[in-house]
């Protein structure tokens, strides 16, 4: 943990800190969501959490993509890896996931193709090279990630690869927080918005937030100082009893986003009316499916995909958590029959998983 | 899987791609994100999944590279980027 106490000798961190101290009312309390998952690692890792004051509590966001894809989908995605001329390709994340008949990596033990790949380019590519297999990428991520597949599926027509397609579970953060926002136990009073999925939809589609819940949202960066600078903007609004949208990631994300990624996407995707999410449940407009022009390269229309509704292990109490009702350590099976090791729910895979980084930065190192 | 990597464009880009540099490798990505803003020799740009997500100046790139190790992800990143077999340093749209 040596970084962590250079960190925490920082002295412009130690000063965020007291300013947060500063800032924080003792006779308030203040519940800040960090929405991405990339925030919540970076914030276990340093043990940024260690440093703020005691009112000033951190609810972790459904920023993980894997975390919040539903068993039902894993199911489907592996499904299409049963037919022997499949060659099913993922991204690492995705690898260990546990489906209802076991992950990739236990389906790829009994027999299934499926391959890891850092980027659906290398999909394409072994769909060039294996003209006789059918290569399915199974994607996944926010609109950080979404653009490079409308990028890729863009190339493949343009190149008629006839055995290569998509099975599609890019997912869209507002209607999200959206749900959030309405659900009956929300408890968020301000939000760390994402950084990098904010590089590519810009600052404009937080205004909601602010205007209709009068939330402050804080798009922030990934460095430690960064986040702590976020929370100081963000209780400083509180405080005010202002609720506006601000950057402080402005060095990276452009006020507006990146118009050709947002529109490569729209010219490759539209929303599904409904997309079911882990512990969130159903949320309309929440996920995007390949349009009709590229319905040659949608695995979904290409395979037989049962479009199973697979509920999660009962015991796993991953919804709570994920709407931050219940902290990591709070779950029944939390360092116990759910691990990194053995997971049982998703949260626990994925290193920007809320009970993951817990479970590395804070449990482990407390039972040391 | 949402953070990203810096990297530097080291040789001319063509229409899609251009080799970028990251701790000492050298691969192709895709530009066309950043086709807009321009793309030249010596830009940093943030890399997710093998794409230009958006250019950086040299200072938020160095900041970034530390985070990174901080964060212990800097093998993760020598592994992903070591991993993009889309092109094997000339050309990519061929197979």
């Amino acid at each position: 943990m040596k970084y962590v106490d250079e960190f925490r000798d920082s002295r412009l961190i130690r000063k965020a800190a007291l300013e947060l101290q500063r800032l924080s009312s003792p006779d308030r309390h203040y519940r800040i969501m960090e929405v991405c998952g990339g925030h919540t690692h970076a914030i276990y890792r340093y043990g940024l959490h260690r440093l703020l004051p005691e009112n000033v509590e951190l609810i972790h966001g459904p920023g993980c993509p894997v975390c919040v894809l539903p068993m039902g989908r894993v199911d489907d995605g592996l499904s299409i890896a049963a037919d022997p001329r499949v060659i099913l390709t993922a991204f690492g994340d995705m690898m260990r996931v546990p489906g209802e008949r076991g992950s990739a990596l236990e389906q790829r033990a009994r027999g299934a193709d499926i391959r890891m790949v850092y980027s659906p380019l290398d999909a394409l590519q072994l769909a060039r090279r294996n003209p006789d297999r059918e290569v399915v990428f199974f994607a996944i991520g926010f609109e950080t990630t979404t653009p490079s597949t409308a990028l890729t599926l863009m190339q493949a027509r343009r190149e008629e690869i006839p055995n290569f397609s998509v099975f599609c579970n890019h997912i869209v953060i507002v209607p999200a927080l959206l749900a959030i926002l309405d659900s009956p136990d929300m408890r968020v009073d301000a939000f760390i918005g994402p950084g990098h999925v904010s590089t590519v939809i810009g600052c404009e589609p937080y205004q909601f937030i602010a205007a209709d819940f009068h939330r402050p949202v804080v798009v922030s960066g990934f460095e430690p100082l960064d986040l702590m600078q976020a929370m100081v903007m963000a209780l400083g609004q509180l405080n005010r009893g202002e609720a506006r949208v601000e950057n402080q990631y402005g060095r990276v994300v452009p006020w507006a986003g990146n118009p050709a990624a947002l529109q490569v996407m729209d010219e490759v995707f539209e929303l599904r009316e409904f997309f079911e999410w882990r512990g969130l449940g159903s949320i309309p407009h929440s996920a995007m499916r390949i349009r009709s022009e590229f319905a040659a390269w949608d695995a979904e229309r290409k395979f037989e995909v049962a479009g199973l509704q697979v509920t999660d292990p009962k015991a796993a109490q991953c919804g709570e958590v994920l709407r931050g009702v219940l902290k990591p350590h709070q779950c029944r099976l939390f360092g116990k029959e759910c691990t990194p090791e053995q997971p049982m729910g998703a949260l626990m895979v994925s290193a920007e998983g809320a009970c993951a980084a817990h479970y590395h930065y804070s449990h482990r190192m407390a039972s040391r | 899987m949402c953070l990203a990597i810096p990297g530097r464009i080291v040789l001319p880009p063509s229409e899609h791609f251009a080799e970028v540099e990251v701790s000492g490798v050298r691969r192709q990505i895709n530009i066309d994100l950043i086709a807009h803003e321009g793309a030249a020799v010596g830009d940093w740009v943030l890399i997710h999944v093998g794409f230009a997500l958006n250019k950086i100046s040299p200072e938020e790139a160095r900041k970034q590279i530390e985070l990174l190790t901080l964060l212990g992800e800097a093998a993760e990143v020598e592994r992903e980027v070591s991993g993009y077999g889309f092109s094997s340093g000339k050309g990519n749209d061929q197979a």
